[in-house]
């Protein structure tokens, strides 16, 4: 199979330009300056004496990294887990035709457009147990009840778990309602006809068709997880003790006030490991699947019928 | 008033000549004093400085939480839009800001006009000086070790309000018999962390706390005295009431004042709360420095430093801004506001309380005078101890001898 050649449109070029210029200097450049300053002793001013790999072994030595490492697996988990699950309900709740859609979507979407910080302290607030639901309940006459999970140590991140899925739940629903509303009509026709129940519709076959919609709800709703970082600093500040902490926070924290750049940039550089391992797995299933798209291409056109038809 | 000081100052530089109206410089600073007492204070010195015969602008930049606060100043000074003057405690924060010759230097200023005789104790000019130079101003001195006592409290339990920490210890099962919360404390890590530093050193005394901070001791992290001082603060919060998750100082200091709780562990900032309330030392409340017979104070408080400017005009405002600063006049005014103890002994004491003479006392005795942590630590390794302090008090899992052990490392592999 010849290869086709590359045109390059001047005007294009030119257009581009900038962007090219923007994604490889704060991009690529910065990226390889911050996995340089890692193997440093740089401080609160970037140097460059390197020392190998004794910041990576400081962190992994330091129990509030440690900490944080299991924070984001159990915050990533649990957010995205159920993050799809109510959103795919949600989607399926509206795509019923029900009366004031638009009304719904607005409340749904509602949580998504309010800052982090915002929906941070308005979850303090609920889970205090002086201000919030454990008083309100308490003023009903139970007065045994107990709600606070963000003054517990073992309990507080799963706090901040809830108000990342009440965050998160709205756009997912906008997304895959999207994803819903994108499946053919006749698809739906065909399964009445078949005499499928609606349930079993949803669950067997639109679902598998909106791989697209779930996978960009699953890239966005990682990126999210990765950066999380207002959401601790308005709701825990990573307490109690330090048993809420996040490598964002870690990150930030190491690189301004507490004047330890090199250890920053290696907390930084491991939190850039586990995308590079996504981008790879996903660049890898995408080269797969050309291929095998090229090579089903080719032997289709080897097919003398085929080439009948194309030529008629 | 001082707006017509203003005014008389800008119309007599006016009459002066044009040269003099171009000499007005605005300069911004950047602290973290935003409750209202610490207002009250920042504006004593952007008054004194806008009265001044210059002319100049004082632009304020207030960011709430210390931290925040810092680290919002390093990235601008780093990122090259230093603001004009900066807060930091007395620390080496901004060690390395000086030794990159990021900050304007006083040494001038504070040789002519004598700083090395009239700030004390010494060791608060110290921290400003490298190689020889001073690259900053004190303005004030707090000290971390205080305890906070409720005399009606303790009489409910039928009991005298305790001197140490130990008897307070004791004290315990009366006052919860009572209904009265013991320890008060709130939530907030810098908190947990500043109390059981004072209690550590309420044990240790000044000796084992430069053999750990300043000798870098690491088997005196292993001994009996800290293991004692963690012991007392597992005891004391092991009755910390439901409502301290997020609670501020200030509310904190609260439950004391009303008699709900005995005693707050908190710098001597909480004095001011008191006198807010009305309430008289010696009768209502009491104050109990150390909390120890045998007391010791750290001069902890606050710092500005001038980063440099390319503008000479701006340099100018920097320098007579220091020199406000220190001005005996200001720092009376200042530390009033503030309800801290200036950096000079030469102001004017009349308005010190009895707990303020307490203080005074203790401070003006060298050998009751130690420098914190931070002295002698960097911050970086300063804030891994915080980390380690903060999980220790939250995970009650968490062994007196894995945190002594946790402690030992930290002070072996500190930076110098």
């Amino acid at each position: 199979m010849a290869r086709r050649r590359i045109k390059i449109n001047p005007m294009a070029l030119i257009g581009l330009t900038p962007m090219i210029a923007t994604a490889v200097g704060v991009f690529v450049i910065c990226i390889i300056y911050s996995i340089v300053l890692s193997f440093t002793n740089s401080r609160l001013l970037p140097n460059f004496e390197f020392i190998g790999f004794a910041q990576y072994e400081r962190l992994w030595e330091t129990p509030r990294w440690l900490i944080s490492v299991r924070n984001i697996w159990l915050f990533g988990f649990f957010s995205i887990a159920f993050n799809m699950i109510f959103g795919y309900l949600l989607a399926v709740f509206m795509d019923q035709r029900i009366k004031q859609e638009d009304a719904f979507r607005t409340i749904f979407l509602y949580p998504f457009a309010m800052s982090l910080v915002v929906t941070g302290l308005v979850w303090q607030w609920i889970m205090d147990p002086n201000l919030g639901f454990q008083s309100a309940v308490r003023n009903m006459g139970f007065t045994d009840f107990r709600f606070s999970p963000l003054t517990n140590e073992a309990t507080a991140i799963y706090g901040v778990i809830v108000a990342g899925i009440w965050n998160g739940v709205g756009v997912t629903m906008a997304i895959l309602l999207a994803g819903l509303r994108g499946v053919d009509e006749e698809v739906w026709k065909a399964a009445r006809v078949d005499g499928i129940p609606t349930w079993k519709t949803y669950l067997f076959i639109t679902l598998p068709m909106m791989r697209g919609a779930f996978i960009t709800a699953f890239v966005l709703q990682c990126v999210g997880v990765v950066r999380v970082y207002d959401l601790i600093i308005a709701m825990t500040q990573g307490g109690p003790g330090i048993s809420t902490q996040m490598p964002a926070v870690f990150v930030i924290q190491h690189i301004s006030g507490r004047s330890n750049v090199g250890l920053g940039m290696a907390a930084a550089t491991m939190m850039l490991l586990p995308i590079i391992v996504l981008i790879a797995i996903q660049q890898y299933f995408a080269w797969r699947s050309r291929r095998r798209a090229a090579g089903i291409g080719a032997a289709v056109a080897t097919l003398p019928q085929a080439q009948g038809v194309k030529a008629s | 008033m001082n707006r017509f000081v203003l005014v008389g100052a800008v119309s007599a530089a006016a009459l002066l000549g044009s040269t003099a109206i171009s000499n007005a410089a605005s300069v911004e600073v950047m602290h973290w004093w935003t409750s209202g007492g610490e207002q009250a204070a920042v504006s004593v010195f952007a008054e004194e400085f806008e009265a001044l015969e210059s002319g100049h602008t004082w632009i304020d930049t207030a960011i709430a939480g210390g931290d925040a606060s810092r680290s919002a100043t390093l990235q601008r000074i780093l990122g090259g839009d230093a603001p004009g003057a900066a807060q930091f405690n007395i620390s080496r924060q901004f060690e390395e800001l000086a030794e990159a010759g990021l900050l304007l230097d006083l040494t001038d200023l504070a040789e002519a006009e004598g700083w090395r005789d009239f700030i004390r104790p010494d060791a608060i000019l110290d921290v400003c000086e490298f190689d020889g130079r001073i690259y900053c101003v004190p303005v004030n001195i707090h000290s971390w070790q205080w305890g906070w006592a409720s005399v009606p409290a303790f009489e409910a339990a039928g009991l005298e309000v305790p001197t140490n920490l130990e008897d307070f210890v004791a004290a315990i099962p009366a006052l919860q018999e009572a209904g009265i919360i013991p320890l008060a404390i709130g939530g907030e890590p810098w908190q947990h962390n500043g109390a059981l530093g004072v209690t550590l050193m309420s044990v240790m005394g000044l000796e084992g706390h430069l053999r750990l901070y300043r000798d870098r001791d690491a088997d005196y992290a292993r001994s009996e005295e800290v293991a004692r001082g963690l012991e007392i603060w597992r005891e004391m919060t092991a009755t910390i009431d439901d409502g301290a998750a997020n609670r501020n100082w200030n509310d904190t200091t609260n439950l004391v004042i009303t008699d709900q709780a005995a005693l707050q562990i908190m710098g001597d900032w909480a004095r001011g709360e008191f006198a807010l309330a009305g309430l008289e030392a010696g009768v209502d409340y009491e104050c109990l420095p150390g909390p120890s017979d045998d007391p010791y104070l750290d001069t902890g408080g606050d710092i500005f430093l001038f980063p440099k400017q390319n503008d000479p005009e701006v340099e100018a405002a920097q320098l007579e801004m220091a020199s406000m600063m220190v001005n005996p006049r200001v720092q009376a005014l200042f530390n009033n506001a503030k309800g801290s103890l200036p950096v000079r002994d030469d102001v004017d004491f009349s308005l010190a309380d009895a707990c303020m003479r307490k203080g005074l006392e203790i401070l003006s005795n060298p050998d009751r005078v130690f420098q914190g942590a931070g002295f002698y630590m960097l911050e970086d390794d300063v804030q891994r101890l915080n980390d380690l302090w903060v999980e220790f008090s939250f995970n009650r899992d968490m062994s007196i001898e894995e945190a002594q052990e946790r402690f030992a490392n930290i002070i072996a592999t500190a930076a110098e």
